[in-house]
């Protein structure tokens, strides 16, 4: 894994260093490297808030239009602690998460049923993909109005939105990941004795599962996305909603500060989903560099 | 019964195998193919590159079919795929999420037998072949050797009366390469199946086989068949000193070549 770590430092060594020596030496410039990466990580982010905040203070730019981290800071800390006008943060938090890993459980579990079947089967394939083509040629979010004047304005509609969004990046990535099964290991299978459901099961679903995670990881994004256009459109609660009255009322540290909020949630969902990958994908060979 | 029990294991009676081109031209891969392999016997079937030698192994396997002639399995038409069947792959077509004793148990699990009795007969297997320490390794922790070892104890587990090999080991290094052969003959020995190997290396062709049939230049038909009278059990490494293994690589060799030229010219034109 730090072969090349080593091959560097290993030009360093006079002949007759212990091999405890030289992987004490990898071990620092690994730690070393880690280092200074967090340094350039940290040392960028508070320049750049730095930057903001001084120039805003300087009256360079103008905090009405684009606050400052303070203000911004200010504005969390009574959100969190005070609740919103529309009541608490954390249930408007709440209702955002929920209709996001609705859409997105609901969404991705089709993309994957919708996607493998019809990549099993080329005559269905055949028939319903330009459907699929057309239907994915809306823009997701004029559906939104739509959306919410069929369901109404509570979950239901933003389930929807995510719905949608979620929905076709998975299925493309599945029946993508059906399609590039390896043929030779399909042949294997079906000669040591599988069925088809057995073949479906065992091997195509499994060796699509690198397609399938790649848009798994973008798209709790996307359901994220779903949910906050909807609130934002038309909703009682939600982070989208919050957005939508800070904007009415000119509050601009509090439209950044539900930005913070989603990002820190999305970062959250992609971290578990890191996870719940490298846990699945212990089978796969280990990249020679781990850049983390 | 009576015609089955002595009828040859397999049997390809004028087989010709066309398909479409992907612009939509026909092309014939072999014709007028005629071949026979006796139960328990080893065949090798030798012939330049890319003559249609795998589609007569997909022929016998039943994942395709003949566009004319017949391919008779144990005396019977082949319809599907047939469960007495192993077949052993050029590429690597493990499967890379399983461990190499879920690979090994493949098998069994798809026909349907418990579980237990499915691992303890993996875990036979994997003695068999000398990798009961890498039960629970992925494939891509192991070496090229160890992964064919893998495929052909997940073959063998199945109890194949006929066995399949489409140049299994030509990705190997030299070294790998004769100890896998020693590693099959020990194997075959012991399962007393019919194999049918496909190679392009006629020296592998000569080591193993009881015959070694000479495919022409695509598409592909019987040139030659020579029947390989070197004494049994053969030690691999060393039977290609012997002057009659010398004798008969020159032989097959002055028929092989001929093809091979055709083959590299027509490449070429």
């Amino acid at each position: 894994m730090t072969d090349a770590t080593i091959n560097i430092s290993a030009a360093n060594f006079r002949p007759g260093t212990s091999d405890a020596e030289i992987e004490a030496a990898a071990a620092r410039a690994a730690a070393h490297r880690r280092r200074t990466v967090l340094f350039w990580r940290l040392g960028i982010l508070v320049a750049f808030l730095g930057s903001w905040e001084f120039a805003g203070r300087m009256g360079w730019i103008d905090p009405f239009f684009y606050a400052m981290p303070s203000t911004i800071a200010g504005r969390l800390y009574e959100w969190m602690t005070e609740g919103t006008s529309e009541g608490p943060l954390w249930y408007h938090l709440y209702v955002t998460m929920e209709e996001s890993v609705l859409g997105f459980v609901t969404g991705s579990v089709a993309g994957i049923i919708i996607g493998v079947a019809l990549g099993r089967n080329r005559m269905a394939a055949d028939i319903f993909s330009i459907y699929i083509k057309l239907i994915n040629s809306i823009p997701r979010v004029v559906l939104a109005p739509i959306f919410i004047m069929i369901l109404g304005l509570g979950l239901a509609s933003k389930v929807a939105l995510a719905f949608v969004m979620v929905f076709f990046v998975v299925f493309h990535n599945a029946f993508q990941g059906v399609r590039e099964a390896d043929r030779a290991m399909i042949a294997n299978a079906r000669i040591l004795g599988a069925s088809d459901w057995q073949l479906t099961r065992s091997v195509i679903v499994p060796s699509a599962m690198s397609w399938i995670f790649a848009s798994l990881h973008v798209s709790f994004g996307f359901a994220i996305i779903g949910a906050i256009v909807g609130e934002f459109v038309g909703s009682r609660f939600g982070i989208g909603l919050l957005i939508n009255i800070a904007k009415g009322s000119f509050d601009a540290a509090g439209m950044y500060a539900a930005i913070v909020i989603v990002m820190v949630v999305a970062l959250g969902a992609e971290y578990l989903m890191t996870l719940v990958e490298n846990r699945l994908a212990k089978w796969r060979p280990q990249p020679l560099h781990e850049t983390q | 019964m009576a015609v089955e029990k002595t009828a040859p294991a397999i049997e390809l009676i004028n087989v010709s195998r066309r398909f479409l081109s992907p612009t939509g031209k026909s092309l014939t891969a072999i014709r007028d193919f005629t071949m026979t392999v006796e139960r328990g016997e080893f065949v090798a079937v030798v012939g330049p590159t890319g003559c249609g030698k795998s589609t007569t192994l997909n022929l016998v396997t039943g994942l395709a079919s003949p566009s004319a002639g017949e391919v008779r399995v144990m005396g019977a038409p082949v319809k599907g795929i047939d469960p007495r069947i192993g077949f052993v792959f050029q590429t690597d077509a493990l499967f890379p999420w399983r461990t190499v004793i879920e690979n090994v148990m493949a098998g069994p699990l798809f026909r349907g037998k418990p579980k237990a009795e499915a691992q303890a007969s993996a875990r036979d297997w994997l003695a068999r072949v000398g990798l009961a320490r890498f039960e629970q390794h992925y494939p891509h922790q192991l070496s090229g050797g160890m992964r064919k070892r893998v495929a052909l104890a997940q073959t063998f587990i199945n109890g194949p009366e006929i066995l399949l090999m489409d140049e299994p080991f030509s990705a190997l290094d030299v070294q790998t390469r004769v100890l896998m052969h020693e590693e099959l003959l020990r194997l075959w020995s012991e399962a007393k199946a019919s194999v049918v190997f496909v190679t392009h290396d006629l020296e592998e062709a000569i080591a193993l086989a009881d015959k070694v049939y000479v495919l022409t230049a695509g598409p592909a038909t019987v040139k030659s068949v020579y029947t390989i009278d070197l004494p049994r059990p053969r030690v691999v490494a060393d039977i290609r000193y012997e002057q009659s293994f010398v004798d008969y690589s020159r032989t097959i060799w002055a028929d092989l070549k001929e093809e091979v030229e055709t083959s590299y010219a027509r490449a070429a034109a």
